[in-house]
């Protein structure tokens, strides 16, 4: 095949706009009705041949006028470039920078709502309801069990945690005091395990947050199992990598039922059981540090500003 | 006459053959451009090191077309992701073998990665002019890792998430940024329904494009700056190297054999 010098460039033509509305017409008037379809077909069949009439001129050997008037275009172009340069490039400069502007305001306005969706959303609506463990009487005093709980109903068996709890008598007359502590390692997140013997019956109750599962337990130690890290029964560290004590949650009683509400993070337990002393800090990630200098190191956390 | 006669038929029928392909570049230029793209001038002595690169933009593809096909079955929610996974190994035709290959081949991914840093390294590839592919190859595997770190949570059985788990709180105790950069991935305080869509669409959608994007930019680079030579190469790479300066010192670059020499 031999290259040819110019391009096989039909001419200019308006024909196809109008073969395009006869299409759009066929194609709405099949929806709509029959003889919207017919004007839409004879449309397109009339505009289809002069297009077709058009391109083929070529061929047919009428003469095409298009190529004279590019002709004369030039020189004027040729003219407007050469001395009035500087005004000219005033004149671009102008417009792109305002391209520019107005294509970074454009992007700007896409762009701040799609990165604000991909990251507000994990720190907005965070906060949870408390959670209903059942009634009063599942928890013996002195004795430990291991609740299991829907966090998050509309999660669903995702959102299932474990919590160690104790009750531990009357702190003062009519005042309940219960250790609820959470089984998520402080070193990595990992669940950590109360050590000891099992009940083998697992008690199952209903509560209006799903299924609640009680198994009681007479641990010795709580020990994580991915990394070694170890707590005695308040949740303190005795060995391995965690960074602080284990986390607790609040609780209230309402109608006898116990309720386990926010977690919040724990450095040191001093004292034990009802008698224990802690100062609560703002709950945090595994592995971040609460108190001592490691703490400057995570001024704010997520759960400050989560709502 | 009968090899004149057969001569001009071959010519006919290459023309035959040849006209899409002429038709594709008169219009596109994209025979042009793919042949400039391959018959590139290449030192003497390259060798079966050089084939690294290759050989990891290979494995990317395989894990880019089995990915594809893996999220036609794949169910990115925590009550159906282990089962879906289960199907895809066990009961859909071929699957054990298509997981197979994006399960296996993402550590090859890996592993080649690495040893085709290795070789530009210790053949001192990634010097003068070739230090900003250097860097994008560094931003390659970053990405590359965080590919295999979303990818590890979608199984969806007690390693995955477990893993996972402890991944996210590793980067939640980075200082100060840490903990909001646990909760992004999390989308959450914890992991949840959100967590396993949100590591599925980095894992397939964000960041496999950008890793395609980085992979064009690092073989632009390699195709305009050239392909080296060894260290022991007295031959010049694929384009001019600069003079050695009056008080230069011949080293591994500017072999000394090629200094006598002028």
């Amino acid at each position: 095949m031999a290259p040819d010098e110019k391009p096989h460039l039909p001419g200019p033509s308006l024909w196809p706009v109008g073969f395009a509305v006869g299409i759009a017409c066929v194609l709405v008037g099949l929806v709509v009705s029959w003889p919207v379809a017919a004007v839409g077909a004879a449309l397109a069949l009339i505009f289809g041949f002069l297009w077709i009439r058009d391109v083929t001129s070529d061929v047919r050997g009428e003469p095409a006028a298009e190529p004279q008037e590019l002709v004369e275009e030039e020189p004027a172009i040729v003219v407007s470039g050469d001395d009035d340069y500087p005004t000219t490039y005033s004149r671009n400069k102008f417009l792109e920078l305002t391209t520019l502007g107005l294509g970074g305001v454009i992007t700007g306005l896409v762009a701040v709502p799609i990165l604000g969706f991909a990251v507000l959303p994990a720190f907005v609506d965070q906060k949870l309801d408390p959670i209903d463990l059942g009634p009063l009487d599942n928890y013996p005093e002195g004795k430990w069990v291991i609740t299991t709980y829907l966090a998050n109903p509309h999660q669903g068996e995702v959102s299932r945690h474990t919590a160690f709890v104790r009750y531990n008598g009357e702190f003062e007359q009519g005042v309940p005091s219960f250790t609820l502590i959470s089984n998520r390692c402080v070193h990595l997140g990992c669940p950590v395990q109360a050590s000891g013997p099992h009940s083998e019956q697992v008690k199952k109750i209903h509560t209006d947050v799903g299924e609640v599962s009680l198994t009681d337990v007479i641990p010795a130690a709580f020990s994580c199992p991915c990394h070694g890290g170890a707590y005695d029964l308040e949740g303190n560290r005795t060995a391995g990598p965690p960074v602080r004590a284990l986390d607790r949650y609040y609780f209230s009683i309402k109608d006898n039922r116990l309720f386990l509400g926010e977690a919040y993070a724990v450095a040191k337990v001093k004292g034990e059981g009802k008698d224990a002393r802690i100062k609560a800090y703002t709950h945090a990630g595994p592995g971040q540090h609460v108190d001592g200098p490691e703490a400057w190191l995570y001024p704010i956390v997520p759960s400050q500003v989560s709502t | 006459m009968a090899v004149a006669t057969r001569k001009r038929k071959q010519g006919k029928l290459m023309t035959a053959l040849m006209m899409p392909l002429d038709w594709l570049e008169e219009r596109s230029g994209l025979v042009g451009g793919v042949k400039y793209f391959l018959f590139r001038k290449v030192p003497r002595d390259t060798s079966w090191w050089h084939t690294l690169g290759s050989a990891t933009l290979t494995a990317f593809l395989v894990q880019a077309g089995t990915g594809v096909i893996l999220a036609m079955y794949y169910k990115p929610h925590p009550d159906t992701a282990y089962e879906s996974i289960q199907a895809i190994t066990q009961d859909l035709t071929l699957g054990w073998l298509i997981r197979g290959m994006h399960k296996w081949g993402a550590s090859v991914f890996i592993i080649l990665m690495f040893l085709h840093m290795a070789r530009v390294f210790l053949f001192g590839a990634y010097k003068y002019p070739r230090e900003l592919n250097w860097i994008v190859g560094v931003l390659l595997l970053v990405t590359g890792m965080l590919e295999g770190f979303t990818g590890y949570l979608l199984p969806w059985d007690q390693t995955a998430y477990w893993a996972s788990v402890v991944g996210i709180n590793l980067n939640g105790t980075a200082p100060f940024l840490g903990p909001f950069l646990a909760w992004f991935l999390q989308s959450g305080a914890e992991i949840g329904t959100d967590t396993l869509s949100r590591f599925y669409s980095l894992h397939m959608l964000l960041l496999p494009g950008a890793l395609a994007g980085l992979i064009l930019l690092h073989l632009y680079l390699v195709v305009r700056l050239g392909v080296s030579s060894p260290p022991w190469s007295p031959e010049e790479a694929g384009r001019e190297r600069p003079e050695l300066p009056s008080n230069g010192r011949p080293g591994l670059v500017t072999p000394r054999a090629r200094v006598r020499a002028k």
